[in-house]
């Protein structure tokens, strides 16, 4: 009895325990740290700024296409050029510097850990030398923009990287440490989740954002490597001309789209796979029901990132590949809609019956629900030999990756940073605005990208810097609604930043989330957890309680004969 | 091992190099040993792009490979192959002797790891030199200057169209199909005027020394290149990854109850090992 009365006493007595925003704060010790948390954050805040750069020059592009001819870029050749480097800047930020890393590196990096009950990632120092290579990625990126902006595509495809004028090559050796970054943080995440977990916390014990983490790490080490040497071949090809991918010298630039794509297409499941890891804990702390079908769930993470590989080809359905290919590439391509299926069922069969509470990141899990669906039946109809071949290359393409990369991936990234908000700074955000900047976003974005579809099925092709009049009304919705999403991504830039540093303070659990982070204090102290956590089922909702006199959930008291055992 | 561990200090060493989010140095080392094995993968991956280049152009273009690969030295390379077999044995020598404690001889056996290291790239280096005054380079700057590997004009006959898709099998299937199939649209230098000599595999001896210089044979070289090159890279970094190994070993930084830096440097240099025993064949060996 003794013993109980003192240890509070005790723990008084000592320096009571900073949390890991407060216990350093000299810039030294935030650019050399080790702590999983502050390179999360790290990696947030600038994958966040590539995220603003990439936005503005979206928005640059659907201003150049309010009129036929053009409002920006207009009278063809350096014009049109212009026009060029602007598609291709926008869509290698978006992917290499946002998608790539956004979710995974950044908010994987804070929560990977602390959902699993560890102290840090495996390799602290990796982590952190990931972060600066994915630094130094971006700032070679720069610097060719500077030189001379890469007007290639994102694609980079041959034979026309081989001769472009810009700097590819800058470009590329930027792209490739970004790729060696992603690496390195799928490396540490695997070795992570195999290696330090804590007593209790078995395999079909980790919360579904782990498995699809995990599911995103093996892509990341399996499929990244290949980019890297196709990169590297790009590289030497346009430095010693080494003719692997250039006609002229017997190679064969055909190769070149099955090297990129390889990677490239099972890369847009790094993006999608820890999303959907995201929408999957939303879905059930919001519902305040024990998750449907845990297993097909983790399962269905591993499906999508092993069938993922399989499937690159449905990218060269017209560009000289086999009738039998085509066929198998489809058809694989169909397959990878079952699992993805798996998971919507799923969370649907997670809400029915359970007691929703609309909050923010549930409002963007629903979102996701909705605006993913249209980009998976999109794609679905893409993957399809006989409308691919008519819709190839046309703005139907664009729309359907921008649904299932902004509606999807975007969308729940933002679900978790709401989600996680509370958490990483130890403050809560305004609901009502945050409420409205999700509704707004949902609107916008449909009618950006809504009236795409409709003229890509109606044959306006992508990538031009003119188009044909008759596309113009649709032309100008998606303008319009591409300039409310930035109002809106503004209205949240602001009470984002004002919750910062005006926020209410965050309870340790506002929503009632049963995984282990939210046993610990908000913002969690360096070593994540004080003593070891209890690893409990996850998802079982009947063992926390709201109480509404300091304004979170708490654990139920568990049975003292319980508690004696520990 | 746990005699091993109870020798004086050797606790204290392990309790040293323990990181504090690790609970022992068992799991430490169990996860620096996967991160290794993982790291190692990537690395078969990169290489694999280059192995896969090399399946596709030699199933698209045979000839250039039987063709070029008659300029490599196979005794070069078989000599290479021996020595970084025995590096591969001292890498081991040294592991074993990491964990046991025996400091010398670790010394000795990564220097002799070391030696096997540079030894491997001057022989390469040699070789590079000769492919080099040969003019037998990658793209643009292939130019030959044997007197024989200068095609005869004389025996080279018209290509038929079986010659032609002799090569590439799924182009006949797509014919078959009724496709219309043009051999530019795949690949379109790899039918120069000289064509394909051989689409009834003779012995591969006499064919060797009759056969005239098909198109492109810088493809060849190209990729001899791109894939010894890369691999000699590696073995660089292998050889500056064990000075590392040396320093720290002379510092006493290795014992039974912590050796895991050499351990993995081995791992990694059996890789080395074990990519080159793949290039060697493909490259230098068959025909």
């Amino acid at each position: 009895m003794s013993t109980t009365t003192a240890t509070p006493e005790m723990a008084q007595a000592v320096a009571p325990v900073k949390n890991y925003l407060k216990q350093t704060t000299t810039i030294r010790s935030w650019i050399f740290t080790l702590d999983h948390k502050r390179i999360g954050v790290m990696y947030l805040i600038v994958s966040l700024l590539a995220f603003f750069v990439g936005g503005m020059l979206a928005e640059v592009i659907r201003t150049q296409l309010l009129t036929p001819s053009g409002l920006i870029f207009h009278g063809g050749g350096a014009a049109y050029r212009q026009y060029n480097q602007v598609f291709t800047l926008h869509g290698i930020i978006m992917v290499f510097m946002v998608l790539v890393p956004m979710t995974p590196a950044a908010l994987g990096n804070f929560m990977l850990p602390l959902l699993l009950g560890a102290k840090d990632v495996a390799f602290p120092r990796l982590n952190l030398f990931s972060f600066y290579l994915y630094v130094a990625g971006a700032v070679l990126a720069i610097l060719s923009t500077v030189l001379g902006a890469v007007d290639t595509g994102w694609t980079f495809y041959a034979p026309y990287s081989i001769d472009s004028g810009s700097y590819v090559v800058l470009m590329v050796a930027g792209i490739f440490l970004l790729g060696f970054s992603s690496i390195f943080t799928g490396l540490n995440f695997i070795v992570t989740i195999h290696k330090l977990r804590p007593r209790g916390m078995t395999w079909f014990r980790m919360p579904l954002f782990l498995w699809a983490t995990y599911a995103t790490a093996i892509i990341q080490v399996a499929a990244t490597p290949v980019v890297g040497v196709t990169l590297l071949l790009l590289i030497v090809e346009r430095v010693m001309g080494i003719g692997i991918f250039n006609s002229a010298l017997g190679g064969d630039p055909v190769l070149f789209q099955h090297f990129f794509w390889f990677y490239s297409h099972p890369a847009v499941y790094i993006m999608i796979l820890p999303a959907m890891g995201i929408v999957t804990e939303i879905i059930t702390t919001f519902s305040h029901k024990t998750i449907f079908g845990y297993k097909f769930i983790a399962m269905s993470s591993l499906a999508i990132a092993l069938i993922g590989f399989l499937v690159w080809g449905h990218h060269l359905f017209v560009n000289g590949q086999s009738a039998e290919l085509d066929a198998i590439f489809s058809f694989l391509t169909f397959l990878v809609a079952v699992p993805s299926a798996v998971k919507v069922f799923n969370w649907l069969a997670t809400m029915y019956k359970g007691a929703i509470d609309l909050k923010t990141p549930m409002l963007y899990a629903l979102s996701f629900i909705v605006l993913f669906t249209i980009g998976g039946f999109t794609g679905v109809v893409l993957g399809a030999l006989s409308t691919d071949v008519v819709l190839h290359d046309t703005y139907f393409v664009v729309a359907h990756f921008h649904y299932v990369m902004f509606g999807g991936a975007i969308i729940a990234f933002l679900g978790g940073l709401h989600y996680w908000w509370p958490k990483m700074t130890g403050r809560m955000y305004s609901e009502p605005w945050a409420k409205f900047v999700c509704a707004l976003l949902f609107v916008a974005f449909n009618l950006t990208f809504f009236p795409q579809l409709v003229v890509g099925a109606h044959g306006m092709p992508r990538r031009y810097a003119t188009y044909l009049p008759e596309y113009q009304p649709y032309m100008v919705a998606s303008t319009i609604g591409a300039y409310l999403q930035m109002i809106a991504f503004l209205t949240m830039a602001g009470y984002l930043l004002h919750s910062l540093f005006r926020g209410a303070k965050a309870p340790e659990n506002p929503w009632g989330g049963t995984t282990l982070e939210w046993t610990t204090s908000s913002p969690p102290p360096t070593e994540n957890f004080i003593g070891a956590p209890e690893v409990d089922v996850p998802y079982d909702y009947s063992l926390v309680e709201y109480d509404a006199a300091i304004g979170s959930y708490i654990r139920k008291e568990p049975m003292p004969a319980v508690e004696q055992t520990h | 091992m746990s005699e091993a561990v109870s020798v004086f200090g050797q606790e204290e060493i392990a309790r040293k190099h323990l990181a504090h989010h690790f609970d022992t140095p068992q799991q430490q080392f169990d996860s620096g040993k996967l991160g290794m094995w993982l790291f190692l993968a990537t690395e078969f991956l990169l290489f694999s792009g280059l192995f896969c280049a090399y399946a596709v152009y030699r199933a698209i273009n045979p000839q250039i490979f039987r063709y070029a690969s008659q300029y490599l030295d196979a005794q070069s390379g078989l000599i290479n192959t021996l020595v970084l077999l025995t590096s591969g044995f001292t890498m081991a020598l040294a592991v074993r002797s990491a964990q046991t404690g025996r400091k010398a001889v670790l010394i000795v056996s990564l220097l002799l790891t070391m030696a096997g290291g540079f030894t491997f790239l001057a022989i390469h280096a040699y070789e590079y030199t000769e492919k080099y005054r040969d003019g037998l380079l990658w793209g643009t700057l292939y130019n030959p200057k044997l007197q024989d590997a200068k095609p005869d004009q004389a025996a080279i006959a018209k290509p038929t169209t079986a010659d032609l898709n002799a090569g590439w099998q799924p182009l006949n299937l797509m014919a078959k199909r009724g496709y219309a199939v043009s051999h530019s649209d795949i690949a379109p230098a790899a039918i120069g005027p000289a064509g394909v000599a051989v689409a009834h595999k003779p012995q591969v001896g006499a064919m060797v020394a009759a056969m005239p210089q098909p198109a492109n044979v810088q493809l060849f070289f190209g990729i001899y290149f791109l894939m010894t090159g890369l691999h000699s890279i590696h073995v660089l970094v292998g050889i500056i990854l064990m000075t590392w190994l040396l320093i720290r070993t002379i510092k006493n930084d290795f014992g039974p109850a912590y050796y895991a830096p050499v351990d993995f440097v081995g791992l990694y240099w059996g890789v080395v090992d074990m990519v080159w025993m793949f290039l060697f064949p493909l490259l230098y060996l068959i025909r």
